[in-house]
């Protein structure tokens, strides 16, 4: 493999706090060098000029559906997906058939991802056998086989006492519990967030409080455990308001919001169009607002994109019939400028943050920075040209997106993993 | 109205006048001895009905013959939907036989307007979930402008599980719009907060008694245990508390009437002796289906047809 030289990019590595034109050198997978003037002789040139040369971005949260639901994305197109929204890694989460609650499983993810995975692919292991709450699943070999966090994202954890074995063990393996929080018992039957709009719709809601009762509860079991613990896809200004008080007192808790949460809110669904039905729910005018100060003030650790897969004659039933969940990967960054960068919430170094050391942190993973023989992910954008979004151009193999036809502003360009170039921008 | 009819919230008030206006025109024909009309001949216009219903359907079917319109009736149980074909499916191949108008009941909200999205033709909505069922409330306008000179100025109860009910929000939508002071009564897991903001108007309370005070018009809701998936009131207290019976009606103004949309649950929400009391007017709600939606299916499918009358 040649060496690459990315030439005249703005080199911006919140790590390191850095941030100045530079030329970036890579040498067998790893950075060989960062610097202004490097030369190589040998070295394919990338020009960067005008670019944002960053860190590879890391997403805590996607759903890549294989095993066992290969008809609505693969390790493969879910990757490739991931290249082309500037995501060098992304972290599966275990709901596959079969569940990701044993070596095996983590194993064959690990293998299919090396033979057929476009960016890095790191499983997240179940927190129970199954994900069906009640026995705790292997989760130290998973961690041998290459399990970054473990959790039992869409089929929560009802049970305290589980929760607590859970966090006791994770501790013990230095893993982080990543817990999508959702009492079902009063979220039941809901399918947008409860409100003036659920009202008017017709449609059951899920309350706020169905998320915010979970934080307590884990927040407080974390305490009790010293476990790390990480809200996924926090979408109420109560549950932030309590990551921030935990925060304040030292807990190690963290929390990741999705793109789609502090871009949207519960008015999308007037349409009854089920590419806006998610869990959690768009909430509020008020919690997205909330949601955007979080991000700005630094509460919020990560952006994740809860990227969910379900293909098109699924998203086609009636309301209430249609599953949760839409794709993202090829639209956060897209969305994050809109909604953040451009209106002035947050600086560029806090942006590459979100996507790279932040989430990096979270998982304790030696990924999200540039820093001389770390690996050569990189992930290339600029902040001008304006692009629309096609959803039907998808890598993904499903098209369940709220964004088509969307255009925005600023953007991926070009991905890098181990020193390859996987996807640039037509 | 070119594209069907989904919801009241979405009408504006000359829409509605000018439908309700067309409905008492056809009020005496449902008494003359020959009630056929030719407005509609040639057209047709089918029912598609994915949830039980007698009276609705029934007029429905009614409206549309005598406006000399063909009339087909399609129920879930005996159509292709529980041979697990999807809703889209089912739509499309009715649509490919070219009907006028789709009439479309749904127990999902907002099936209807999940199709209309996809579908060329007309789909007017004769009830979906707990959302809308727009004609209920144009007939509920009709029947108390029956009564009434204008709606501007009632104070219209609406008692019972209004979280549930399709009727109370397009009367909600419909009373608002004409400057009626609406006051939503139930218990109160089955009456949302949320509701005071759905349109001016509204207020809410969970006292039967504060409901009806000065009403002119009392609407009671069905209890709707289809829809109900949980306890939402303790067993056994929702006719002690919340079912009308006649001592309420002296509250009430002397000459307000009693509407319910049906079919009532004698003993449940109303005494029987309320059911038959004098100034209920539910058999003149049903009588004012037929020619509220024969307003409604001449507006929509009759767009090219020249007035009848």
């Amino acid at each position: 493999m040649s060496p690459l030289l990315i030439k005249n990019g703005r080199v911006v590595d919140p790590a390191s706090n850095y941030d100045r034109n530079a030329d970036v050198l890579v040498e067998n997978g790893r950075i060989a060098a960062i610097g202004p003037h490097l030369s190589s002789m040998a070295a394919d040139i990338l020009d960067a000029t005008g670019l944002i040369v960053a860190p590879g971005f890391l997403d805590l949260h996607v759903h890549l559906r294989e095993p066992g639901q290969e008809h609505a994305e693969t390790i493969e197109t879910g990757s490739r997906a991931a290249a082309a929204g500037g995501f060098t890694s992304i972290c599966a989460m275990p709901n596959t058939s079969p569940v990701n609650d044993s070596a095996t499983v983590t194993s064959y993810i690990v293998d299919r991802a090396r033979k057929f995975g476009v960016a890095n692919v790191f499983p997240i292991g179940a927190i129970t056998k199954g994900s069906q709450g009640v026995e705790l699943a292997a989760i130290g070999s998973m961690k041998n086989a290459g399990a970054v966090a473990i959790s039992d994202d869409g089929a929560p954890v009802m049970s305290a006492r589980v929760m607590r074995r859970a966090m006791e063990f994770a501790r013990s393996f230095d893993l982080p519990v990543i817990d999508h929080c959702e009492d079902l018992t009063l979220s039941a039957g809901g399918d947008m967030h409860e409100g003036l709009h659920s009202t008017r719709l017709g449609l059951r809601g899920i309350p706020s409080a169905s998320e915010d009762v979970m934080v307590a509860r884990d927040i407080m079991l974390a305490q009790t455990t010293g476990a790390r613990f990480h809200v996924a896809h926090l979408s109420t200004r109560g549950a932030l308001r309590m990551v921030a008080d935990a925060k304040k007192q030292g807990l190690p808790v963290t929390c990741e919001v999705t793109p789609h949460h502090l871009s949207l809110c519960d008015s999308e669904l007037a349409g009854y169009d089920s590419n806006f039905k998610m869990k959690p729910p768009l909430r509020s005018k008020r919690d997205v607002a909330a949601l955007i100060e979080g991000v700005a003030s630094g509460i919020v650790d990560a952006i994740a994109t809860d990227h969910a897969p379900h293909p098109g004659s699924e998203k086609m039933q009636e309301f209430e019939k249609c599953p949760f969940g839409i794709i993202g990967l090829e639209t956060a960054l897209g969305v994050v400028l809109e909604k953040l960068y451009h209106p002035g919430k947050i600086g560029l170094m806090r942006l590459v943050e979100l996507f790279t050391a932040g989430p990096a942190r979270v998982l304790h993973l030696d990924r999200g920075r540039l820093a001389v023989g770390s690996p050569a992910d990189l992930t290339l954008f600029d902040l001008e040209t304006e692009w629309t979004y096609d959803v039907n151009r998808s890598y993904s193999k499903s098209k369940n997106s709220p964004f088509h036809g969307k255009t925005f502003r600023g953007g991926p360009v070009a991905t890098v993993v181990s020193g390859q170039v996987v996807w640039r921008r037509e | 109205m070119p594209q069907g009819l989904l919801g009241i919230e979405e009408l504006d008030r000359a829409e509605i006048e000018a439908i309700l206006a067309r409905a008492k025109d056809f009020q005496p024909i449902q008494h003359q001895s020959f009630k056929k009309l030719d407005t509609l001949k040639g057209k047709l216009i089918v029912n598609l009905f994915f949830e039980a219903s007698t009276r609705t359907r029934t007029s429905f079917e009614i409206a549309a013959k005598r406006l000399g319109a063909d009339s087909v009736s399609i129920t879930a149980s005996g159509s292709s939907v529980s041979k697990g074909e999807s809703l889209v499916d089912t739509v499309n191949t009715l649509a490919a036989m070219r009907p006028d108008a789709i009439v479309m009941r749904h127990a999902a909200s907002g099936a209807p307007h999940s199709l209309a999205r996809h579908l060329a033709i007309p789909i007017i909505n004769a009830g979906d979930g707990t959302h809308e069922h727009p004609t209920q409330a144009l007939l509920d306008a009709r029947t108390i402008l029956d009564q009434r000179p204008k709606l501007e100025g009632l104070r219209v109860a609406i008692i019972g599980d209004i979280a549930h009910s399709r009727v109370a929000r397009s009367n909600v939508h419909l009373l608002s719009k004409f400057g009626v002071d609406i006051v939503l009564c139930g218990p109160a897991s089955l009456l949302p907060q949320e509701l005071a903001r759905i349109a001016p108007g509204v207020t809410l309370t969970n006292d039967i008694r504060g409901a009806i005070r000065n009403a002119d018009v009392i609407m009671m809701l069905r209890v709707q245990l289809e829809r109900q998936h949980e306890a939402a009131f303790p067993a056994g207290e929702y006719f002690q508390f919340y079912g009308l019976r006649l001592e309420h009606l002296a509250l009430a103004k002397p000459d307000a009437i009693v509407m319910h949309p049906g079919p009532i649950n004698r003993g449940r929400e109303l005494a029987s002796e309320v059911a038959d009391f004098q100034r209920s007017v539910i058999l003149n709600q049903v009588e004012n289906g037929v020619a509220v939606r024969m307003a409604v299916l001449e507006r929509i499918v009759g767009q090219n047809v020249a007035a009848a009358h």
